[in-house]
């Protein structure tokens, strides 16, 4: 594995594999009395969130303290930021204060990527989503869910992949940072994929993803193992991309009856905040097929298994630090 | 284990190991006087097989089930800042818990004892056993640590540039303890 995860097509197949087969162990962890690994004791997390979050800021929280981590927990409202100060400078500030992962979300895409090549720090990067780029943890907990749900058997599936399960992806792709990750992650772990939305919410060059696009979601439905739904993120959305939110929760948003069209096995996933009525019915949000829930709490095992891969052994730039460090006890 | 290693001179055959297992079961019922509330704990890869086998002849023996798991304790090593991460192996505690019960770990060489050391402190975040005893099949000696067995399959004297490698029929197609040379020996790695 590379020493930072700032894009999912940063993984391989394998490495894909091995993250969620490490998540499927530690998701062990959350049953026993004591919660907690002692195996990153002594390295610390920085979570540098410019971007409100819930889940994804509380689930890297949750998963380094679950290492025993050191967290420190960095949101740009009521810090420096807010006075001015750059990306650079906060940059160097977590490294002159020993950061050995940061964990990065930024309303710009590719400041993760800035983050991880401009040699300001000598931490891993990890990507918790950019702009409208990426956020490949988020695909990871999906394509982790997918897997305990469509493949399944003992441990979650272990060691399997995804091939041949179709995976649908619904909704606004154009400002989708889950969107993106998730089709190069399904189709890494061999998984079709299909994006459906309206042509305004496409991207340019959405032709030359690995995945199929359609404008139609009801003929795609039928033959879906799974069905993405995504948020309108209305907070980016500058110009007019749909006539008005009823219709387009009528021809992109799932209800009961669309969710009845679904062959038996399949499951609803959301990657949240849902915005009730739109893009979702409450019934379906409801319903036990709709998986929202389970991936949180996958969140937070795939996260762990993350941070271990990328912290826990030896990496190149740890042999620079390992005498102030000392050998391990 | 390691890459090249000169031609092996094996040990022990498999009856040797199964009659090893037969003894070692015998001494636990011994010991525990009925093997009543013994919990069975392999450590991956191999100490997971010898558990199960040992499990097994502790029913023949005491005529009940014995619960038997694994535990995997890669998250406790001291030495994972020495080499890249690497991939978990399962643990699985059966069903009614270690509380309070006499949890024999299994292994299949002691060495360092630091594996051992690791496996303590796994436990410790799993529960409170009422005692933790340690079977292996073969103890080659150069503890680090002040840690021993309580069952041992064989006792194999042997130099650090030695190897010991346990096959089993499980994981590798056939019985049997090899005893080789290492031709390197890399600084800081076993």
């Amino acid at each position: 594995m590379k020493h930072h995860l700032i894009s999912a097509t940063d993984l391989t197949r394998d490495d894909a594999v091995l993250i969620l087969d490490t998540a499927e162990e530690l998701a062990r962890v959350a049953d026993r009395p004591i919660k907690k690994l002692p195996t990153l004791r002594g390295r610390t997390v920085v979570n540098l969130f410019f971007e409100d979050s819930t889940r994804t800021r509380i689930s890297f929280e949750a998963a380094a303290k679950r290492l025993s981590a050191d967290v420190i927990n960095f949101s740009a409202k009521g810090s420096s930021v807010s006075k001015g100060e750059s990306l650079k400078d906060t940059a160097l500030t977590l490294e002159a204060m020993g950061a050995d992962a940061v964990v990065i979300r930024h309303h710009d895409s590719g400041a993760p990527h800035r983050l991880a090549t401009s040699g300001w720090i000598g931490g891993c990067v990890v990507n918790a989503g950019d702009g409208t780029h990426e956020h490949p943890t988020q695909a990871l907990l999906d394509a982790f869910t997918l897997r305990r749900r469509l493949v399944g058997g003992r441990n979650g599936g272990a060691g399997a992949d995804l091939s041949g399960r179709r995976v649908t992806i619904v909704g606004d792709i154009l400002h989708s940072r889950v969107a993106r990750s998730n089709v190069h992650l399904l189709t890494t772990l061999g998984a079709e994929v299909t994006v459906v939305a309206p042509p305004t919410l496409l991207p340019i060059g959405v032709s030359h993803w690995p995945c199929e696009v359609s404008y139609d979601l009801d003929a795609v439905l039928a033959k879906s193992d799974a069905v993405m739904m995504l948020r309108v993120q209305r907070e980016r959305m500058n110009a007019a991309y749909f006539p008005t939110e009823r219709e387009y929760a009528r021809r992109y948003g799932l209800h009961g009856a669309r969710m009845a069209r679904m062959p038996e096995h399949a499951i609803v996933m959301h990657p949240g905040p849902m915005n009730r009525g739109m893009e979702i019915t409450a019934e379906v949000a409801d319903s036990p097929r709709c998986t929202a829930v389970e991936q949180v709490s996958g969140g937070v095992s795939v996260r762990m298994a993350v941070l271990y891969l990328l912290l826990g052994g030896a990496w190149p730039a740890d042999t620079a630090r390992t005498d102030e460090n000392g050998q391990p006890a | 284990m390691d890459a090249r290693e000169s031609p092996a001179r094996s040990v022990l055959e498999a009856p040797d190991i199964a009659r090893a297992l037969t003894r070692i079961a015998h001494e636990i019922v011994e010991r525990a006087k009925g093997a009543d509330d013994v919990v069975l704990l392999g450590i991956p890869t191999r100490g997971v097989f010898l558990g199960r086998r040992l499990a097994a002849k502790l029913r023949d023996i005491t005529g009940h089930p014995v619960p038997v798991g694994s535990l995997d304790i890669t998250m406790y090593r001291d030495d994972l800042r020495l080499r890249p991460a690497r991939a978990l192996a399962p643990t699985d505690i059966p069903g009614d818990g270690i509380d309070g019960r006499l949890v024999v770990l299994v292994d299949d060489v002691l060495f360092s004892g630091r594996t051992i050391r690791a496996a303590l402190d796994a436990l410790g975040d799993i529960g409170r056993p009422r005692a933790v005893q340690l079977a292996v099949l073969v103890d080659r000696g150069h503890r680090e640590l002040p840690i021993r067995a309580d069952y041992v399959g064989k006792n194999i004297p042997t130099s650090l540039r030695e190897t010991v490698k346990v096959l089993l029929t499980e994981e590798d197609g056939r019985d049997g303890v090899l005893l080789g040379v290492r031709e390197h020996t890399p600084a800081g790695e076993r």
